[in-house]
């Protein structure tokens, strides 16, 4: 088959990454080269119009184990010996098309790549962002999504402890899945995925290869369109029993001393592998294709190099250890097949059958090697406009809050998300601290040390979208806020960059922005971007996503039992804000979804202040003089309190301490850097010298389940429970009896 | 007493058991491979334990395949001699497709997968323990001689109840029948339950109700006296 200019673009390369690919060759590729590079340089493997910006972020500290994007997850000290390893990565392009699979098979890669590194996952979270959750569309999505993440977290049988889930018209056609896992190893039995010594076995462990997901880093490379579907065959199929079992038996085989390096399959599979660790060891490697195991007859060499079938690793092994290997692979009942050696010239020889079918330099595929690093143009969106014309004087204060409070409550993005975490086992493998005590961040034992590990993703995309740079750093903020209220210390960071089309201008300025901005929250913060994802292209003929820059953070308590909880523990325990009051209604839920605002700034934020409140939070904690820390996110200051009250069906009584603030923006307003606590009497005394100089305002106290205020009664605190707990139970149900009438 | 735990390679709450029975309760804890079969080393005063998780995957039906694993053979022989054997979540399933336990568990009613903290009512305890539960396939069920002959002899060990103890519809969870959440054989010697004893053992972990259910069960050798209390 002739290769041409044209094959290249069938396969979502450039002209000018064509050119590119034959002046690196010094010829033309052959088709199985070119759907090699095809993969490698697509947007999701080689970052080419990310990594000149990412490389901007704050990557190094001391507690690193690791350099940031070197291994396939970030590694961080812990102490006592012990490290812990994370990553959040997308997959949100096969979850758009076969929700089920998609995200099924976005949970297994992401414990893959903490695996893979010798560590054992003990937690796992996720971000999800949907369409309206009216719509039939997305409650399929939604549906599908929780499904698959829930049949393969469960049996993979780690943990789901937290995350988040927003519903926005502009996820409609482009969900979000964000997939993050987190591990814990003993320092010292660490595995790098780089290959070494001449000579060595290379050996490919786990499920047998298969047609499916082939072209699916390509797939991830592109908008989603009315074509979209056709692209199924791109999509993954995973096998949450066959990763069980590739855990045990990675695990186990690191243990034998007989493994070098060790990297997963994820996207662009075999080629991927080959290449990055080749690559990163300065090797080559000589692989015969047909010794792969494989479940479908006569595969091609192009697709045996580009399947994405899932739980597969590639292995180096030191030569004359190929025993010790096998026998664990033999116990686990997984496939374990030599399909190469280590070679010294640099170069992937790939054979099938004794036929030379790509010879290909691994320097030239990978990221930081020859893939193309871009420069973009980016220009200030047109819609910003709108947003700086809002004027909040033309929203009236409403009459009746309590009205307002009511609907707010309800709304998907505040209320209960248990419809969807009840069907994650969330306690498996007894880590979860959580469960019985809830938290900001959720809070897991790193076994068999003591420590706490405080876990929590973030992003309000609504804020970035009105302001990239603001909004970004405000998700870096919440992150550590929600850590800070649960008693840890911010550790490290890894991201996930959700956006649009990068070759559209105004898309590639949100990215731009927001990167900067999270680059100084995060140095601000001294939490250093471990590695991380990014997923452009969240993009379809109506426009691009909101732009969802998502924040994992890991965060460090030196003993788990030290942890702080957000509920209140007793009435008559009296409630402070830390922080200031602000009459901001600025991209708040209540601004957007009750009084219909699509363009507002972002909310009040300010990063010092926010440094300094995090500081008087963790260090009122210290002194133990709070029952209880909760920071006031979405629905503002009057959720908040709800939320604080409904673990042990606790009221409040609170006023509102300054009168010449708007109330709307008193008690729904969503500014920033503000945490209530909650203080026993006879600590109070303690608890205002600690506060002398600082920002903060009474706010009531503690009632034994009415809710008072400004001295209205507003009901009962099991009312507010029963209507969060049950508003997306009820908004399912109510669309069931209706497809079930039109159904007759 | 000792403890055996069974390790399938699907096995997800093996370590969690482990730890529980071995940290939590100062229990002694061998674990045993499923291709293996010596029980040699235990006495019908040990206990072997089924732990929760996905044996073989249990695409076909849940404990299934898992029936016929060597291990299996070797436990089946152990309770049919009378030695006491634990069956939790996927270990009830195991244990009711090995017929060591009569009925079956079927999906939940509500299609879906349940993790949460229940209510439970029965040995080890006159107040609701809170234990978690995490199953897709939770639901009891047998038919109307089984039950009769189940609550004739005492054999029903748990039932789902709410916070003040009562069984009642709105606190079963999964639509069990009569709310049953675990049982035991006509011998006494084997039990099975849905709700996580093991995960409701830590002090960090903020709930200890577990520690009473192993406890009562099988390792003070109170069960008998207990059982014959229950309603």
């Amino acid at each position: 088959m002739e290769v041409t200019v044209k094959t290249a673009k069938q396969l979502r390369l450039t002209e000018e990454e064509f050119e590119l690919i034959k002046q690196k060759l010094g010829r033309t590729p052959n088709f199985n080269e070119l759907c090699a590079f095809s993969g490698m340089w697509s947007e999701h493997c080689s970052y080419k119009n990310s990594i000149k910006w990412l490389k901007t972020l704050p990557r190094e500290g001391k507690k690193m184990l690791v350099k940031a994007g070197e291994e396939n997850a970030g590694l961080m000290d812990i102490g006592d010996g012990y490290g812990v390893v994370f990553k959040i990565e997308s997959h949100n392009h096969p979850s758009a098309i076969e929700p089920f699979q998609g995200a099924a098979t976005g949970v297994g890669g992401i414990h893959r790549d903490i695996f893979t590194m010798g560590a054992r996952p003990i937690a796992s979270l996720n971000s999800l962002r949907f369409g309206n959750l009216n719509e039939a569309k997305t409650q399929h999505l939604l549906a599908g999504v929780v499904h698959g993440i829930s049949h393969y977290g469960n049996c993979f049988g780690v943990p789901t402890v937290g995350g988040e889930i927003y519903f926005e018209q502009k996820y409609h056609t482009n969900p979000l899945v964000n997939a993050m896992s987190v591990g814990v190893v003993k320092n010292g039995e660490t595995v790098s995925a780089t290959a070494k010594g001449i000579g060595n076995p290379v050996f490919f462990v786990g499920s047998a290869t298969g047609k499916d997901g082939i072209g699916g880093a390509s797939f991830a490379s592109a908008d989603i369109t009315a074509e979209s579907a056709e692209e199924l065959p791109a999509v993954q199929v995973g096998d949450p029993f066959q990763e069980k079992k590739l855990l045990e038996a990675c695990l186990e085989v690191i243990q034998t001393g007989a493994v070098v390096g060790m990297q997963d399959m994820g996207a662009a599979g075999i080629i991927c592998s080959t290449s990055e660790m080749s690559a990163k060891g300065e090797v080559g490697m000589r692989i015969d294709l047909d010794k792969v195991p494989t479940r479908q007859q006569n595969m091609k060499a192009w697709e045996l190099l580009l399947s994405e079938s899932q739980e597969r690793m590639l292995m180096v092994v030191e030569k004359g250890k190929e025993a010790l290997v096998q026998a664990v692979f033999d116990k686990w009942d997984l496939p374990c097949s030599e399909i190469g050696e280590v070679t010294d010239d640099g170069i992937l020889r790939f054979y099938m059958n004794g036929k030379l079918e790509a010879e290909l330099p691994a320097y030239e595929l990978v990221l930081g090697g020859g893939a193309p690093q871009n420069t973009r143009d980016y220009i200030q969106p047109e819609y910003f406009d709108k947003i700086k014309g809002f004027n909040p004087d033309t929203i009236e204060v409403p009459d009746d809050l309590y009205e307002v409070a009511e609907k707010l409550v309800t709304i998907p993005n505040i209320a209960s998300k248990r419809w969807v975490y009840v069907q994650y086992d969330s306690m498996v493998g007894t880590v979860n601290a959580s469960t019985n005590a809830p938290s900001d961040a959720a809070v897991v034992v790193a076994k068999p040390t003591n420590k706490g590990l405080a876990l929590t993703t973030d992003c309000n995309s609504r804020y970035v979208f009105a302001d990239p740079y603001k909004g970004a750093m405000i998700a870096v903020a919440e992150a550590a806020r929600n850590i800070v209220c649960s008693g840890g210390q911010p550790l490290g960071v890894t991201n996930c960059l959700n956006f649009g089309n990068p070759y559209d201008p105004g898309v590639y300025f949100q990215f731009v922005n927001a990167i900067k901005g999270m680059g100084e929250a995060c140095t601000k913060f001294d939490t250093p971007v471990t590695g991380g994802n990014v997923s452009f292209y969240n993009q379809n003929p109506d426009g691009p996503v909101y732009p969802t820059p998502t924040i994992g953070m890991v965060g460090l308590l030196d003993n788990a039992n030290k942890k702080m909880t957000m509920d209140f523990k007793a009435a008559g325990d009296v409630i402070y804000l830390i922080g200031t009051s602000r009459g901001d209604i600025n991209s708040s839920e209540y601004l957007h979804k009750i009084h219909g605002v699509e363009f507002s700034p972002a909310p009040h934020f300010e990063l010092d202040e926010e440094f300094d409140v995090q500081q008087k939070v963790a260090s009122l904690i210290q002194q133990r003089l709070i029952e209880s820390a909760h920071d006031v996110s979405e629905g503002g200051l009057f959720i908040a309190l709800l939320e604080s009250g409904f673990n042990r069906e606790l009221g409040v009584d609170v006023v509102a301490s300054d009168y010449k603030i708007r109330k709307d923006g008193y008690w729904f307003g969503e500014a920033q850097s503000r945490v209530i606590v909650s203080v026993k009497a006879n600590k109070q005394a303690a608890f205002l010298q600690a506060m002398e100089g600082f920002a903060f305002e009474e706010l009531g106290e503690v009632t034994t389940g009415s809710v008072e205020v400004d001295g209205m009664n507003w009901g009962r605190i099991t009312e507010w429970k029963e209507k969060y707990d049950n508003a997306i139970a009820n908004l399912l149900a109510g669309h069931d009896e209706e497809h079930a009438l039109r159904a007759l | 007493m000792k403890f055996g735990v069974v390790v399938f390679p699907g096995s997800n709450c093996d370590r969690d058991m482990q730890d529980a029975l071995q940290n939590d309760l100062k229990q002694n804890v061998t674990m045993l491979w499923h291709k293996d079969k010596d029980l040699s080393t235990f006495t019908t005063e040990d206990c072997i334990v089924l732990p929760g998780g996905f044996s073989y995957g249990d695409y076909l039906r849940c404990g299934a395949i898992a029936r016929f694993s060597p291990m299996m053979q070797s436990v089946i022989e152990f309770a049919n001699a009378g030695g006491k054997v634990l069956g939790v979540c996927n270990g009830f399933q195991i244990l009711c497709e090995s017929q060591l336990l009569p009925g079956v568990l079927l999906r939940n009613a509500n299609q879906q997968f349940i993790c949460k903290n229940v209510y439970i009512k029965g040995v080890g305890s006159d107040k609701a323990l809170s234990i978690p539960i995490a199953h897709g396939e939770g639901r009891y069920h047998a038919d109307a001689d089984t039950l009769a002959s189940l609550e004739k002899n005492n054999q029903i060990i748990y039932r789902y109840c709410d916070a003040q103890g009562n069984i009642t519809p709105a606190a079963n969870p999964n639509g069990a029948t009569k709310n049953i959440a675990g049982i035991c054989n006509e011998g006494r010697n084997v039990f099975g339950m849905m709700p996580h004893p093991e995960r409701a053992c830590s002090d960090t972990l903020g709930n200890t109700d577990g520690r009473l259910i192993f406890k009562a069960l099988v390792m003070n050798g109170i069960a008998q006296a207990k059982l014959a209390s229950l309603v």
